[in-house]
Order: C-alpha cells, then structure tokens, then sequence
C-alpha cells in the first residue's frame, strides 16, 4: 500500500457515529437526551403524552399497546418516585414490568454491567429503563444492546434526564403554550443537575423567548452559557418579569460548605418566597423536579400556592413516559411496536 | 545472538545531534557504528539492509511508556511491549514506577531488566518511586535505586500531597543527582474528574480537571525547584499556560524540561463525542487553543521532548459508561506516524522532528544513545515516511488496542529496528 508521494498527508478518516437516538427515518429510537433531538420529536413527545393524559373519569384506564412487550426498570441508583411513575406508565401500556434495584453492593460483586446485560438479554426484555450514576450510563447501555431493544434514560449522572424535562414542557405548555414569547429561569444546582441540563436543551429547541439561569458561582458549571442561557447570579435580578421559573433541588451534602456555607444563607439569597415572587410577572407559575426541601430551595407557602405547579408535573410524569416507551417500543423485527 | 556486522546502504540518513541529513552508508559492529560514509577497510558484513526510499535515524526513546509488569500482565506485558516498541522503531523504553509492586527498590529495578533482557527487543529503564509504595510520605532510598539503574525519580500519575514531602523529596534527589520527573497535578483540584473542565464537561455532564489542576500544581513545583536546586522534567503537560509558565522559569535560567504526548498535539477533548472511552485520558484532552499551543512549543523548542504516554489496557477496562472506564491510551504504534505528521504538517522539518523522540529525550536522560556517531551504540530506526497505513485491530502491535486513533490513517512505518547493533525487527510488508 506504498504511496509514493511528498504531498500533504490526507486529513484523518473517523467514521461519524450517526445520531444513535433516532432511526433511519429520523423516528425516536432510544431516549437517552435531549440534545441533538429536533423540534419535531420534541413536540411529537408532547402531542403523543396529550393524547395519553386522559380526563379524569378516564384516569389509570389501561390501552394494550405495549401487551406482549417486557419492559426492565434498571435502577443503579435509588428511587422511588421516578422508577414508580415509568412503572406506571408500562403498566397503564399493558407492558410486562420487571423492576431491578442494583445496589452498589450487588454491582461491586464483580459483575459488569456487560455481564449483567447479556443476562438480562437472555430474558427478552424489550426496553430498558435505566437510571445510573455516571454519565453517559446510558449511551453505553443502547451502544451494548441488540438492534430490537430501546432504552429510556431515567437520568444518567450529571449528564440528562430527558422524560423529567419533557413532562416539565407539557406542564409548561399547557400553561403557557407560546414558548417564544416565555422567559424562563432556572434556579439552583445547575452544577450536579442533570434535570437542568436537559431542561436547558429543550426549551432552547423548542425556541423559548429567553432563557435565564440563577445561581452563585459555586453551583454554575464552567462554560454555562454555551448551552445558550443568560447567566445571573442574583435571584431578584434574574426572576424580574419571567413566566415561569423553575427551582431546582439542592442535595443535602451540597449544603455544609462544600459549595454554599449554610442552608441558612443559601434560603437568605436563593430561596423562592412570595414576596419575591412579586418580581416575576404577575401569572407566573413555579416550578421543581421534586422532592422539595422546604425551606430551602421555597417556602412552604410558595410549594403550595397559586403559582404552583408542582403536583402537576408528577401527574404529568405519567403521560410523558407513557409516550416516550410508545414512541420507542420496537418489534423483534424491528419495526414500530406502536 | 552472536554480534553481527551490518552494513545499511542507500537510506537517508539524518542525525540530529550532529547536525547530519544526507544520503549515507552506515557500517555497524560490536553493537557499534563503525563507520559512516565511506567503509572502514576490509568491512565483511554479515547483513546488508537496503535503504533505498528509507530514513535512517536514532532509534526512538520514548519517556513514558507502561508495560505493565510486574503486576498487571492481564492487560500487557514487558515481552509484548518492548516487541512492539521494536516494530514500531522504538528502541528505548521509559517505564514509570507506578508497576505492583512499586519501583521503590533494588529488586524490583533488577526484576525488570531481567525481563526485559530475556525478552531482548528493546531496551527498559526505569523511573524510580519518589516516595515509598508512591505513598507521598517517606522519600525512597534513591542512592541504591540509582546503584540498581533506575534514570530518574518520579511519583508517576499520583501527586506528592505534602509539600514538605516534596521539597524533602527533590533536595534527597538533588543530593544524589538524580532528575525528577513530575506529571503535574493538584489533586484537590483535579479530584474525581475525567475530562477537561469546560463548556464540553457541563454539556456531557462529566466531573471536570480545571486546567488550574495543572497550573497551580507547575507553580508549586517550580518554587520548590528553584529552592532545592533539583534538576526536574515535566512530564505530558496539558495545558499551553503550564508550557508557558515552564518555558519563562526556564529563560529565568532554572534547570528544568518537559515533554508532552503526542495524542496532545493532535486530539483536542471535542474527540470525546459522545462518551468515547478510548479519549478517557489522564491528563486529558483539553481545548483547541491549548492544543495549537502545545503545537506551537513543541515548534519552537519550548517543550523539549515527545513521548507516547502509552498505558495499554484489556477490552473490558474500556467497556463502561465513560467515567468508570480506565484512563490511559496505547501509544506505541502511532508514536513515530505522529511524529512523522508534524513533518509532513510543516510544524517541524523532519531532523527537528525525529529529535523530539532521539536525542533530546536522551540529553533530559543523561544517557550516550539518542545520536549516530562513529562509536555510538547502534540503536538505529530505519522507516519509510511515505507508507500509508490504518490504525486497527490487525495493525496493532501492543497488546493494549486502546487508542482514539483506530481508524485514522498513518503515514510512516518502522522497516528495520536494531538495539546495541542487534536486528530486533524487520518487515518488508507493504
């Protein structure tokens, strides 16, 4: 294969993996992100979920969908609320649910998450819904999986928690359905939020007027605002005259020093409560990804006041994970489930 | 092997501590360069290696190079390695300590160069622990290291946390004239991260090393130099402000050099897409800007030297979500294609750039190879800098295929390699 020749060495060849989330004809393949996902799927999520959130006669009433298909709930890291909620969604799609809480005890056996796969394969599950502490957990685990078996990302790391966003933008939606005209800021954790960073990705796509994050420098990861957000670091400043603000949870062990001194002064600076709410336009509704710490991240009376929407973003949880298996359910062959 | 007498003709010579890049025969016995240009009078050679179309430079030496032995030999060994650092005209190895066990005595220094004499490729050396089991608490017994061999002192990727422990460290070393290689690092500051802290680390959601990481750690280290007298390298810098604050503490007239690893003149952390393992490295991929000024030191002389930073690992070390893999690339094959590449990129002029990889690493040794005098030892790497090759699985010399190059196309190929005037690989393929 000799070449003689003096000329310019010819630029490095590397093969550009495709978007691994979307099929040959641009349909949702996996969910893992909501980075690199355009408009369209985005608002086909949020059109599908509206056709899954039923009145309320209607509530808990079983489609077959999903009946036949065997979904695995994989979660390495706890929870309740969320692996509870895609059990729910599964279920209401008549899916086989099978849910596996992976302790770090159990994985630290020696098995690798390899191993664990391919035993898992063995059983013919279809979908993986996986929660896991590192990022990227879930690029791996749809990189790793055969051609027929989707995967949900239930939030990986620090990286993205697509469906907590998608249901955040139907609750938005059904709020305040212009998302050009909305200004929005973010308050909180932006540093160890995954919630955030899908979030942040989603209303950029779905062209929202403006969007803000608040927080102090400590809880602002480096190079923010190349994700497209206006960067402030007073509260009172950054929630003037939005539409809908969303407060993020701070973590217990975040709150001793190691990025804020006391959760005295960090309520004192960055907590919602009514009175600063007077700053935000006068229908703005508030939002968390839950559980809350009241007292911390809002008062008491904001969680549960009139701009509060937080009771319907659980509810909405439901549709939108409903939507998402559907849209990504795949036959052994293949083709849509759906 | 008995010792054979060699004789290389036709191949373009180039020799960059004498200054030398002509078309010019080379005559090789008793490990030795006998004669250059003309033959010494009644020269029988055993072998004669047509060089027609090659380069006939100094073999490489490579300042970072892991074998993994003893201690890991699941992911490589010092057989597999100083064979492939042999095909890939690489006839000097330089093994940091962090090997299990340590290299922080007599015996393991020996252990080492046992094997890597049974194997007989290429050469081994090694650095030794700065401080005991790499502990960063008791300094080592560096007299009877440097009795068993070793050619510096290092705590490899593991920083010495106590500064006290570290300025003990460098004036015992100074003591005894031995230079100590640092990979500099804050580990406070670098703590648990995996890529370069920036725009890409918040977007991927990865636990981020600030480039402060390595800056603060080169601040620290250079007052502790300049106090202690310690003859010091730098080792794989990262970042273009530590190649900076380096080369200014260098024209202020300290004794000091640095090397960085090829796959950072190259890659920048954009190379990591979407969680790509084998761009896990320690230091890792950092910006644009701080590439292109790496490149631009390496240009101008201000970083000495070019190492491979290899680390060969297993399949399965690589197979994970991203930040639970292990870091660490293997660089042996691509060393002298890369190196080539900044030839062929003008960066460098082809003797400017084989003197990255022969003679300067050598000079920061403090050893005799390196160059191709009459009477130097015969470590000689003959290439061809036109052939054209693929990175993959079958081209693959280490045991460790864990590189973010496979796929790329190289330009450059090892043909002969002779350690102390020994043929230890040959390949007439392609």
């Amino acid at each position: 294969m000799s070449v003689d020749t003096q000329a310019q060495p010819t630029q490095p060849v590397k093969v550009k993996p495709g978007n691994i989330q979307l099929d040959q004809n641009g349909k949702l393949r996996h969910f893992l992100a909501i980075e690199g996902l355009p408009k369209t799927v985005l608002t086909q999520i949020l059109d599908t979920a509206e056709s899954f959130a039923t009145p309320r006669e209607h509530h808990g009433k079983k489609v077959d969908l999903l009946k036949g298909h065997t979904i695995a709930n994989l979660f390495f890291e706890p929870s309740t609320r969320t692996r509870t909620t895609f059990e729910l969604a599964a279920k209401r799609l008549s899916a086989d649910v099978l849910n596996i809480n992976i302790s770090a005890s159990s994985s630290s056996k020696g098995e690798t998450l390899l191993d664990m796969l391919r035993n898992l394969e063995a059983m013919h599950i279809d979908m993986f819904v996986v929660r896991h502490g590192s990022s990227g957990a879930a690029h791996f685990i749809a990189n790793n999986v055969p051609s027929h078996v989707s995967v949900l990302n239930a939030g990986d790391g620090s990286h993205e928690h697509p469906t907590q966003a998608m249901l955040d933008m139907f609750t938005i939606r059904q709020h305040k359905p212009d998302f050009p005209s909305l200004r929005v800021a973010i308050v909180g954790d932006l540093m160890h939020s995954r919630v955030a960073r899908s979030q942040i990705h989603a209303l950029n796509t779905l062209g929202v007027g403006e969007l803000r994050v608040i927080a102090p420098q400590t809880l602002l990861p480096a190079g923010v605002e190349k994700l497209g957000v206006q960067v402030y670091q007073n509260l009172e400043a950054g929630i003037k005259d939005v539409d809908v603000i969303i407060m993020l949870r701070l973590q217990r062990e975040r709150m001793h020093g190691a990025y804020i001194p006391s959760q005295g002064e960090y309520f004192r600076l960055y907590g919602m409560t009514e009175q600063r709410l007077k700053l935000a336009k006068p229908d703005v509704i508030v939002m968390h990804p839950g559980p809350i710490n009241r007292g911390v991240e809002m008062d008491s009376a904001v969680a549960d006041g009139p701009h509060s929407v937080i009771l319907e973003q659980v509810s909405n949880g439901i549709a939108v994970r409903m939507a998402a298996m559907a849209m990504t359910m795949r036959n052994p062959d293949g083709s849509s489930a759906v | 092997m008995t010792a054979q007498r060699i004789h290389i003709q036709g191949g373009r010579f180039i020799d960059p501590a004498n200054n030398i890049d002509a078309k010019q025969d080379l005559w090789i016995a008793d490990g030795k360069i006998q004669a250059l240009g003309t033959a010494p009078d009644g020269f029988k050679a055993d072998l004669s290696i047509d060089a027609n179309g090659l380069v006939v430079c100094p073999g490489l030496i490579d300042l970072s190079a892991r074998t993994r032995e003893p201690g890991q030999s699941d992911k490589a060994t010092i057989a597999s390695e100083t064979r492939a650092a042999a095909s890939a005209g690489i006839t000097t190895l330089i093994g940091p300590p962090d090997t299990n066990p340590v290299i922080d005595s007599a015996a393991v220094v020996e252990l080492i160069h046992h094997k890597a004499r049974q194997a007989n490729y290429s050469r081994l050396l090694v650095l030794g622990a700065l401080t005991r089991g790499l502990g960063g608490e008791t300094i080592t017994a560096m007299h009877t290291l440097k009795g068993a061999g070793v050619v510096g002192m290092s705590n490899a990727s593991l920083p010495v946390q106590n500064t006290l422990v570290l300025r003990r460290a460098f004036e015992y070393a100074a003591t005894h004239d031995l230079t100590v290689f640092i990979r500099p690092d804050d580990p406070d500051l670098s703590c648990g991260g995996c890529v370069h802290e920036g725009a890409l680390s918040t977007r991927l959601g990865l636990p981020g090393i600030p480039e402060a990481a390595e800056t603060v750690a080169v601040a620290k280290t250079l007052e502790l130099i300049e106090q202690t007298g310690v003859r010091a390298h730098f080792s794989q810098l990262s970042s273009k402000r530590a190649a900076h604050m380096i080369a200014r503490a260098r024209h202020d007239g300290l004794k000091i050099t640095s090397d960085v690893a090829a796959h950072h003149l190259y890659l920048t952390e954009v190379d990591i897409r979407n969680y790509d393992s084998a761009c896990h490295l320690l230091p890792p991929l950092r910006s644009e800007q701080d590439r292109d000024g790496l490149r631009e030191c390496i240009g101008t002389g201000m970083i000495d030297a070019i190492c491979s930073d290899h680390q060969p690992h297993e399949p399965d070390a690589k197979q994970a979500p991203f930040p639970d893999t292990a870091p660490g690339l293997s660089g042996l094959d691509t060393l002298l294609p890369l190196v080539n590449r900044l030839a062929n990129e003008k960066l460098l002029s082809l003797p400017e750039a084989i003197s990255r990889v022969t003679h300067l690493p050598a000079d920061i040794l403090g050893l005799d190879s390196g160059k191709l005098g009459v009477g130097d030892v015969a470590d000689i790497c003959i290439f061809d800098p036109d052939s054209h090759w693929f990175v993959s699985s079958e081209t693959l010399q280490s045991q460790g295929h864990n590189t973010p190059f496979m796929g790329w196309e190289m330009q450059g190929r090892a043909r002969h390699t002779l350690v102390n005037g020994q043929l230890v690989f040959s390949s007439d393929h392609d």
